[in-house]
C-alpha cells in the first residue's frame, strides 16, 4: 500500500507534528515501507496463536499504596518555558 | 411518532487509595497546584509506571459487588490524543481486556417494579491533571496534582430509557462505591462523575440511534435535566427533518441545554495500544478470594437483614439502607441502650432526615448524633417524655442546647405519669367546663377529644398521653 501525500498530513496532524511540504515525499516512501511490512505479517497465519500483550512472558508486580514521593515542585516549574503561581502554563487549547 | 430514549452511562470513580496508580505521589484533593504531580505523572523521560496494588483490589472488590467477572489477565493500554491536562500524550487505561466484565446491578423503579441494569465491564485508568483557563496572559494554567489518580471506569450497557432511570442507577452505583469503601463519592470535588451516551429511536424499532455523548455531569440533579433537555433536542431535531450527528456535548447549567464541544466524526482516533511498560495483569482464584472475604455487608443483603432483624417496612429498609453511613447511623440510633428498632427507624427517616434535608446537610454534619437520637428514643420508651415532647427535645438538641436529659430537665418537660397529678389536672378541667361535662354525658361522644386536648394544654403538653386517656375515661363514666 502507497500513501497518498494526504495521508501523510493526515498522520503527521494526529501525532501534532510539523513537517514542510519538501518532507512529505521522504515520509510517503518511508511509511509506505513500513506498511508493506506489516502487510507482510499480516500474512501469516495466526489464527491459533493467542494475542501477545508484552514480549516477555511475566506477570504485573504490584507495589504497596504508600506515598513515597515528595514534592519537587519547584524543580519541575523550572525547566518548564512558562509557569506562574504554581502552574506550568500552555496555550490555550480551549475550544 | 412515539419516541424510546436510549441511555448508557460511563461513571468514572476516583478510587480511594494514598497514593497514584503508577506513581508514589500523594493523591489527597486540594493540595497546591502541581505539590504532587512526581516525575512519572509529569511524562518526563525515562520513568516508569509501577502498578499500585490497592487500585487493583479495590477494583476486583467493585466487580465482586456487581456479580461480575474478574478477569484473570487483563492489560493496560495507551490510549492515544493531545491536550495539555495529560502530559505523556496518552492516557493509561485498559481496553480490550478490562479488570472487570459483564456485571449487572438492579435498581428500583418509581412503580415499585426492579429492573436489571447490565454492566458491560468496568477498567482501571488514570486521571488526567486539570486546566485552569482563567487568564494568564491568554495562556491556560496547568495543575497535575490529580494526573495519575486511579480512576474505575463503569460501563453500563444502552438499557435506561429515562432520565429517572439513569439517575436511579447512577445513585446505586454511588451507594456501592461508598459501601465498598473505594471511592468517597465526593461529586463536586470530582471523585465521581459521569458521561451519558443518549439515542433516540422510534418505539420498537430494534436499531439504535445516532447517540450524542454528554460529558462531565457532576451532580444527580444536572444529570436527570441534562439527559431529559437532551432528549427533547434529539426528537425536535429528528421531527424537524434532521439527523443526529455523533458528538460530544457539554451541559451548560445555567442555561439549562446542552450544546456541541467538539464533533466526533473526524473522530478520535485513539489507536489503542498494549502499553509496553506495563506487563498484563494476573489474578488467580486465590486472590480473588481473599479479596472476596473482605467485601463488607452489601446493600441488598442489608435491606434484607433491617427487614428480618428489625422487623422494619420494606420502605424504611430502603430509606435506611440508601448509604452505608444512614444505615451505620440507625444501628447505632437502634442499639442504644433502651433504644427501640421501630422507633428508630421512624426517627430516622422522619425527623433526622427532614432536619438534614431542610438545612442540606450530609449526615456527618448532622448536630444530633445517633447516641444523642438514641438516647432521646430511650426516654420515649421509658415514659420520661411523650413522642410530641421528644420533638421539641429533639429540635433543641438540633440547636446544640445540649443532650436530651440536659434538655428534658432544664426545660421541666418531663412527663406527668403521677395518676394523682394527672387526676388533679382533670378534675380542675372539669369543674371548669361543667357545661360541655353535661353534653358529654348527654350522649355527645366527641367532646372527648375536647377534653383531652384542654387536660393536655393544662399539663404543656406533659401528661402521660396513654394515662390521660385511661384516667379520663373513667373520671367521664363513672
Amino acid at each position: 500500500m502507497t500513501l497518498e501525500h494526504t495521508d501523510v498530513e493526515r498522520i503527521a496532524h494526529l501525532a501534532r507534528l510539523q513537517i514542510s511540504g519538501d518532507e512529505i515525499p521522504a515520509y510517503q516512501n518511508s511509511l509506505s515501507a513500513i506498511l508493506a511490512l506489516v502487510g507482510e505479517l499480516k500474512l501469516a497465519d495466526v489464527g491459533q496463536v493467542l494475542p501477545m500483550a508484552h514480549p516477555l512472558d511475566v506477570a504485573q508486580r504490584l507495589r504497596p499504596d504508600v506515598v513515597s514521593e515528595a514534592d519537587q515542585r519547584d524543580r519541575f516549574l523550572a525547566i518548564a518555558p512558562h509557569s506562574e503561581a504554581g502552574l506550568y502554563l500552555v496555550p490555550k487549547v480551549i475550544e | 411518532m412515539e419516541w424510546q430514549a436510549v441511555i448508557g452511562l460511563e461513571i468514572h470513580a476516583q478510587l480511594a487509595t494514598r497514593s497514584k496508580i503508577f506513581s508514589g505521589a500523594a493523591t489527597a484533593y486540594g493540595a497546591a497546584p502541581n505539590t504532587q504531580a512526581c516525575a512519572v505523572d509529569l511524562g518526563l523521560p525515562g520513568v516508569l509506571p509501577v502498578l499500585n496494588g490497592e487500585a487493583v483490589r479495590m477494583a476486583v472488590k467493585f466487580g465482586l459487588a456487581i456479580d461480575a467477572q474478574i478477569t484473570p489477565r487483563s492489560v493496560f493500554a495507551r490510549k492515544n490524543y493531545f491536550y495539555p491536562d495529560l502530559p505523556k500524550g496518552y492516557q493509561i487505561s485498559q481496553y480490550e481486556l478490562p479488570i472487570v466484565a459483564h456485571g449487572s446491578m438492579e435498581i428500583e423503579l418509581e412503580d415499585g417494579t426492579t429492573k436489571t441494569i447490565g454492566i458491560v465491564r468496568a477498567h482501571l485508568e488514570e486521571d488526567a491533571g486539570k486546566s485552569l483557563h482563567e487568564d494568564f496572559h491568554g495562556l491556560t494554567g496547568i495543575d497535575l496534582n490529580r494526573a495519575g489518580t486511579p480512576l474505575i471506569e463503569i460501563v453500563s450497557g444502552p438499557e435506561m430509557h429515562s432520565a429517572k432511570e439513569a439517575v436511579a442507577y447512577m445513585k446505586k452505583i454511588h451507594a456501592l462505591v461508598r459501601y465498598l469503601d473505594i471511592c468517597d463519592g465526593n461529586m463536586q470535588e470530582g471523585s465521581f462523575r459521569c458521561d451519558a451516551n443518549v439515542s433516540v429511536r422510534p418505539l420498537g424499532q430494534e436499531k439504535l440511534g445516532t447517540r450524542a455523548e454528554i460529558k462531565n455531569l457532576n451532580s444527580f440533579r444536572f444529570i436527570e435535566r441534562a439527559i431529559n433537555h437532551e432528549i427533547a433536542r434529539q426528537i425536535e431535531l429528528i421531527e424537524g427533518g434532521g439527523k443526529v450527528v455523533q458528538e460530544t456535548r457539554l451541559y451548560d447549567a445555567e442555561r439549562d441545554e446542552t450544546r456541541s464541544m467538539r464533533s466526533k466524526e473526524e473522530a478520535f482516533d485513539y489507536r489503542y495500544f498494549p502499553d509496553p511498560d506495563l506487563l498484563p495483569v494476573e489474578l488467580d482464584d486465590k486472590y480473588i478470594e481473599w479479596v472476596r472475604k473482605s467485601l463488607p455487608e452489601l446493600p441488598v443483603a442489608k435491606r434484607q437483614r433491617f427487614i428480618d432483624q428489625y422487623g422494619l417496612t420494606s420502605r424504611d429498609a430502603t430509606i435506611l439502607t440508601a448509604s452505608r453511613e444512614l444505615a451505620d447511623y440507625f444501628e447505632r440510633v437502634a442499639k442504644a441502650p433502651g433504644s427501640d428498632a421501630k422507633l428508630a427507624a421512624n426517627w430516622v427517616s422522619g425527623e433526622l432526615l427532614g432536619a438534614l434535608n431542610r438545612e442540606a446537610r450530609e449526615l456527618d454534619q448532622s448536630p444530633v448524633t445517633a447516641t444523642m437520637l438514641g438516647g432521646l428514643i430511650a426516654r420515649i420508651v421509658d415514659n420520661t417524655i411523650s413522642g410530641k415532647i421528644a420533638k421539641e427535645v429533639f429540635a433543641a438538641m438540633w440547636d446544640g442546647e445540649g443532650d436530651c436529659d440536659a434538655i428534658i430537665n432544664a426545660r421541666g418537660l418531663k412527663q406527668i405519669t403521677d395518676s394523682g397529678s394527672i387526676e388533679a389536672l382533670i378534675d380542675g378541667i372539669l369543674a371548669k367546663n361543667p357545661q360541655q361535662l353535661a353534653d358529654y354525658r348527654a350522649g355527645k361522644d366527641k367532646l372527648f377529644g375536647f377534653f383531652v386536648g384542654q387536660v393536655m394544654k393544662a399539663s404543656k403538653g406533659q401528661a402521660n398521653p396513654a394515662q390521660l386517656n385511661d384516667l379520663l375515661k373513667k373520671k367521664l363514666d363513672s
